[in-house]
């Protein structure tokens, strides 16, 4: 058997693989995160909920309506997409003129009643959602065996992650959206309407968070849980990577994932603390992240 | 970071003669009703109470007094609980002395966890501060010490300077009681001293304060090092009264209950927190015994807080008019 530093090569790409993954929800929700403070100035602590929302969005659409997964990886994110839009317009947007740490303050309390809601109405423990037929069983690639929903999860992450980019690096609506970002008043003062860009980019956020749920349904259980475990690693990640930009939380998610999944390999027990350190090392030497701007 | 305190607690009360002599009358009374609680209402239900106070008005050190935002104050917490569960548990330390060590090494965790958090600002603090956090959680989670998910049981009360019998539920009453008002006269000692004053001055305006040539680092750091030790207090005199120390208290959840408790009672006002801890903790005893999750609530109060209530209860009463009549401004 091939041995790599000691490991045998199957379980090394194995752990890599699912490095891969983690780091693929990871990117994803850093990346809504990023995008969500970049113009609203607020730290989303809803999206571990709202990525929990579209796993059990999918789930429910299964169970009442026998909606397959290809249609709820679409229609999960509008739903939340719309649930997302509507606390912006309502509640949130009382809160721009106010320190940060309100929308912060905020959002928190909004994670804890959608999740003890679900907590309440279908219990703590996880549920299964099934893998699509299209994309099930695996393949064996000669070196290891890749479970096909798995590759599938790691190429449209990565889509989504660039569309997203492209979408504010080159279209028309991402120049206005930066644009808002550097100077929101200047840019109310052109024509644009800002506060339907803000809501608009909330509910892409949230949207965004609710994809990576419904990717993330068939891999792990469908729990109520679920989001409050990921969040506080995306907000490590997003720590190490700064907020500055949206390729630095991209590369960073993938990044803190493989090192993750590499430590479950080298030194298992330290897997659930390595993004934790990693923070506290890369706060020591470079104080405003990887990638970021601001000090 | 100003903004959040000028904007929503507006906590510079100016205390005029009035307020002064209001302030005495209000401390007899509520010293008054602390001494003879234990006639009226469960012990154990009024020392966590004052446990939990004690913890939200150290929390409110640094938020309503220095202006940072904490999301890891449970590692303060629950540390202290779980070091002063195993050095009276397995060392046979005296309750005085395993509180003691709660608060030194609640202290040490501060400094640590400070170190780091205070490398960036406003919500980034905010971040870090809970990723750290959830890093110790793990760290207990996997600890031998801590004994994993059962936690610390039984632990001995034992008994106070050697002759105290803490086992009875009035000695440890006026024993906790004792050290609540111990912390409370210590934060009000330090917010109102010359470093209390600073640590205000760099809340209101960071850029001014290190202009003025303070070293803002060192009196942040302090201040976190200051609201940690006093959370480990609160926190080992709790592993006292339960007489266990388990995971609850290190995870993060705890960490949004005492923001909630500070920002209830009202961020930056010496007395709200333990008027927040009370609501929170009588709400929460009163719940135990339905099976509606406290969660719903808890994250419905956090939203109405701060859309609409972001002064809190002692907040608004200074700023309502019976309160500036007593004395007390509430300046915009």
């Amino acid at each position: 058997m091939t041995m790599i530093f000691g490991i045998p090569l199957q379980a090394f790409l194995g752990q890599l693989l699912i490095g891969l993954i983690n780091g693929s929800f990871y990117a994803l929700l850093s990346l809504g995160l990023a995008v969500i403070f970049g113009l609203l100035r607020v730290i989303n602590f809803a999206h571990g909920a709202q990525y929990m929302l579209g796993a059990f969005a999918a789930m429910l659409m299964l169970q009442y309506f026998g909606i397959n997964y290809w249609f709820a990886l679409l229609l999960g994110p509008i739903v939340v997409g719309l649930f997302g839009a509507f606390i912006e317009r309502t509640m949130l947007s009382r809160l721009y003129n106010l320190d940060p740490l309100y929308g912060l303050l905020f959002t928190f309390g909004l994670a804890l009643t959608i999740e003890g809601t679900f907590r309440y109405l279908y219990g703590s423990s996880g549920q299964p959602y099934a893998v699509p037929t299209q994309l099930a069983g695996g393949t064996n690639l000669g070196f290891m065996f890749l479970p096909i929903y798995r590759g599938w999860v790691v190429i449209v992450s990565l889509v989504a992650c660039i569309g997203t980019w492209l979408l504010i690096e080159k279209t028309k609506l991402g120049a206005y959206l930066r644009a808002a970002t550097e100077n929101p008043v200047l840019v109310q003062a052109f024509g644009v309407n800002v506060p339907v860009l803000l809501t608009l980019t909330y509910g892409l956020g949230a949207a965004l968070a609710a994809f990576a749920g419904v990717l993330a349904a068939p891999i792990y259980q469908v729990s109520p849980l679920m989001g409050s475990n990921i969040i506080i690693v995306v907000f490590a990640v997003v720590v190490v990577g700064g907020m500055g930009s949206i390729m630095g939380a991209i590369l960073t998610g993938y990044m803190l994932g493989i090192a993750e999944g590499l430590t479950k390999v080298f030194y298992p027990e330290a897997s659930n603390i390595v993004i934790f350190v990693i923070m506290a090392i890369v706060l020591l030497l470079r104080p405003a992240g990887l990638f970021g701007r601001d000090a | 970071m100003s903004e959040m305190t000028q904007t929503a607690a507006k906590p510079r009360i100016e205390r005029s003669a009035t307020a002064a002599r209001t302030y005495a009358i209000f401390l007899i009374i509520g010293l008054a009703a602390l001494i003879i609680a234990p006639m009226f209402f469960y012990p154990i239900f009024l020392m966590k109470l004052l446990c939990f106070a004690l913890f939200a008005c150290a929390f409110n050190l640094l938020l309503g007094y220095t202006g940072l935002l904490s999301f890891g104050h449970a590692t303060f917490f629950g540390g202290a609980a779980y070091f002063t569960a195993h050095v009276v548990k397995e060392w046979g330390f005296t309750p005085e002395l395993g509180i003691l060590t709660g608060v030194v090494g609640a202290a040490f965790l501060g400094l640590v966890m400070g170190f780091f958090a205070i490398r960036r600002q406003g919500i980034y603090f905010a971040m870090i501060t809970l990723a750290l956090s959830q890093m110790f959680f793990f760290f207990c989670l996997q600890a031998k010490f801590t004994q994993g998910e059962d936690g610390i049981q039984s632990v001995p009360r034992g008994h106070l300077f050697g002759f105290i019998d803490l086992l009875s539920s009035t000695n440890m009453y006026y024993f906790v009681l004792a050290v609540f008002l111990i912390g409370m006269v210590i934060i009000w000692r330090f917010i109102n001293s010359p470093f209390g004053m600073i640590l205000r001055s760099i809340r209101e305006n960071e850029p001014r304060a290190i202009s003025l040539g303070y070293s803002v680092a060192r009196y942040k750091l302090g201040a976190f090092v200051m609201s940690a030790a006093l959370a480990g207090l609160a926190g080992g005199l709790k592993a006292l009264v339960f007489q266990f120390a388990t995971l609850t208290d290190v995870a993060w959840q705890m960490s949004g209950e005492v923001i909630l408790m500070t920002l209830l009672g009202g961020i930056g006002t010496l007395i709200g927190p333990i008027f927040g801890a009370g609501l929170v903790v009588t709400l929460q005893n009163y719940l135990a015994t339905s099976d509606f999750p406290v969660t719903i609530i808890t994250g419905v109060v956090f939203m109405v807080c701060v859309l609409v209530f972001r002064r809190g209860i002692i907040g608004e009463f200074y700023a309502s008019r019976l309160g500036r009549k007593l004395g007390f401004e509430h300046r915009r």
